[in-house]
């Protein structure tokens, strides 16, 4: 049995998910979506920013190009603090390549000259 | 001095967007004026995402949202200037900025849009009793320092209030490799979006203390050491015996925002609920020809409500310059009744307004299954059944204006419980 608070729309119903993956507690569908999508492969897309070298800026920030499993979260902000990039860089760039052993990029979110 | 048609103050997203919509309606002689070396305002530092899901129907982080309108703002060549602080305006519209390479410079305006954006509130606002060490920031100076100059202001962190800069700046140090040992608030409900408290609290354990508040900061050498946390009670008393001490080398506060009026001030208007300043339908103040919009108006929780408004004051001031806003015909106060924290606008000249009324506003406090009533002095015009409504996730509703009937000069909204 697991409890889960639904964030799909404000009402934030909790729902509650037993062994076979039966969901309570929600009031419309896109609850059990969600609640199933989160006890079998929970994703997130993860923020931060990189090192860069250029006179305008000393961190461009970026994102995973999509959502990354969540337990590789760590282990992808350990890839992302070890990369120091170049300036110019534009945004949608790839600044690494499939992060943490996924086929996610590390993607740059603004333009640095 | 410069004459210009349309002066916009402050190339925040409100700023840029009313810039763009004025000069598709035709108006071209605009200057926005930028007291930073860039535009964009609070997104640069806003590097989360969930962003634009309303204005550009996809996901995007805050840089990437504010960076369309730059490139756009840029593209159509509408004139900026960087660097440039407004320190006055009067009402005859003089706009008065300084920069290093202009000097002291006055501009003449036709009509003025203020988009000024807001302030956090700081340890100086919210009273915080016991010593005044260094380490205590506000989440957004906090948020500044992490996102835009890789400087993690403190290794072991508590955060004070749960708004949603709080929120997310504890996921975001706690990626960084900070401890992030809890967040307390003093309401017993949280002040921001559930999504938040789930992604950025549940997700890496932090705990969240409803009801809880600082109940004093202990400093050692003149920086911060522990912060004492303690329970209240419905009247925001502590209550003995549940005081928790955190060992910490910094305290983030997150404990709301206030829409920046600076300027406002200096033209002597009055304030509204939402401390910004009193608008009519089309975002313009009590002085004709001035206009407010963003989070210098109030305090929006999603850009996307930013840039909508932004467009309202943008045609608002395009039609006055076109000298088809009068404030003349059947004019409403709008009034927050009960349960509802504040109405914008406050003022709708009807004749003049656009086919539909918008009303924003926010209820005081969390209800479950109650209506919205919406009336024009004793009648009831409209009535929206709401299952759940928070004070964190603003309400906007639209009316068309033909269903008032210019039989009173009071429109009111409020929460009827069932
Ligand atoms: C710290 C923080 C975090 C936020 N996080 C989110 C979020 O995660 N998601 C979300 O949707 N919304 C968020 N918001 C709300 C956000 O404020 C809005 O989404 C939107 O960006 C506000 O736009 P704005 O144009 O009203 O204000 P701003 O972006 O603040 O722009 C105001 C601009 O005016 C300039 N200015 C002010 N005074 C003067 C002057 N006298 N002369 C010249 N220029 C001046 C400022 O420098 C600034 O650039 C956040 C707000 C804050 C304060
Ligand atoms: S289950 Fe449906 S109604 Fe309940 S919070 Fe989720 S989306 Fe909203």
């Amino acid at each position: 049995m697991t409890e889960l608070t639904c964030i799909i729309c404000p009402r934030g119903c909790h729902l509650t998910v037993d062994e076979n993956l039966n969901v309570t507690g929600n009031s419309c569908p896109r609850g059990e979506a969600y609640a199933k999508a989160e006890l079998t492969h929970p994703t997130r897309t993860l923020t931060s920013t990189i090192k860069v070298i250029s006179s305008n800026a000393t961190r461009v920030p970026c994102k995973t190009s999509e959502p990354l499993d969540k337990d590789k979260i760590f282990k992808a902000m350990k890839e992302i603090n070890e990369v120091v990039v170049k300036a110019p860089i534009r945004i949608g760039d790839v600044l690494i390549k499939g992060v943490a052993g996924s086929n996610v990029n590390i993607i740059a979110t603004k333009d640095i000259d | 001095m410069i004459n210009k048609d349309l002066v916009i103050i402050g190339g925040g997203s409100g700023g840029m967007s009313a810039a763009l919509e004025a000069y598709a309606l035709g108006v071209k002689d605009i200057l926005i004026l930028e007291k930073n070396d860039y535009l964009g305002g609070i997104l640069n530092q806003c590097i989360h995402n969930g962003f634009g899901l309303q204005e550009f129907k996809e996901e995007l982080t805050g840089p990437e949202f504010m960076s369309r309108f730059s490139k756009a703002v840029k593209e159509k060549g509408i004139e900026y200037r960087l660097k440039s602080n407004v320190y006055d305006i009067s009402k005859d519209k003089v706009v008065s900025y300084s920069n290093e390479v202009e000097g002291f410079v006055k501009v003449k305006a036709k009509a003025i849009i203020l988009t000024t954006g807001c302030y956090e509130r700081n340890a100086g606002a919210i009273q915080i009793p016991g010593d005044r060490p260094s380490g205590v920031y506000t989440a957004g100076q906090a948020q500044l320092y992490l996102n835009c100059y890789g400087y993690l202001v403190g290794k072991r962190v508590f955060i004070l209030g749960s708004g949603d800069i709080g929120l997310i700046m504890a996921r975001r140090m706690t990626l960084e490799g900070a401890k992030v040992l809890g967040v307390a608030e003093l309401m017993p409900y949280s002040a921001g979006l559930n999504r938040n408290i789930v992604q950025c609290l549940k997700d890496f354990d932090i705990p969240l203390y409803l009801s809880h508040t600082v109940k004093q900061v202990i400093g050692k050498d003149g920086h911060i050491e522990k912060v004492v946390i303690a329970k209240v009670d419905e009247k925001f008393n502590f209550i003995e015996g549940t005081d928790m001490v955190f060992d910490v080398d910094a305290l983030l506060l997150s404990v709301g925002l206030v829409p920046n009026v600076d300027l406002i001030s200096k033209l002597g208007l009055h304030f509204s609920r939402t401390r910004g300043a009193i608008v009519n339908q089309d975002m313009e103040t009590e002085v004709e020809g001035i206009f407010s919009a963003g989070n210098a108006l109030h305090v929006h929780d999603l850009v996307d409500y930013v840039v909508s408004e932004a467009r309202e004051a943008a045609k608002g001031a395009v039609k006055y310059l076109n000298g088809e806003l009068k404030n003349e015909g059947h004019v409403y106060d709008v009034e927050a009744s009960n349960g509802i924290g504040y109405v914008v606008p406050q003022k709708i000249y009807v004749d003049e307004a656009e086919d539909n009324l918008i009303f924003k506003f926010r209820v005081r406090k969390p209800y479950k299954m109650i209506n919205l009533v919406i009336k024009e002095g004793d009648e009831v015009i409209r009535k929206i059944p709401k299952l759940a409504i928070i004070p964190s996730e603003m309400e906007i509703v639209k009316i068309a204006k033909d269903k008032f009937k210019k039989s009173s000069n009071k429109i009111t909204i409020s929460v009827e419980e069932k």
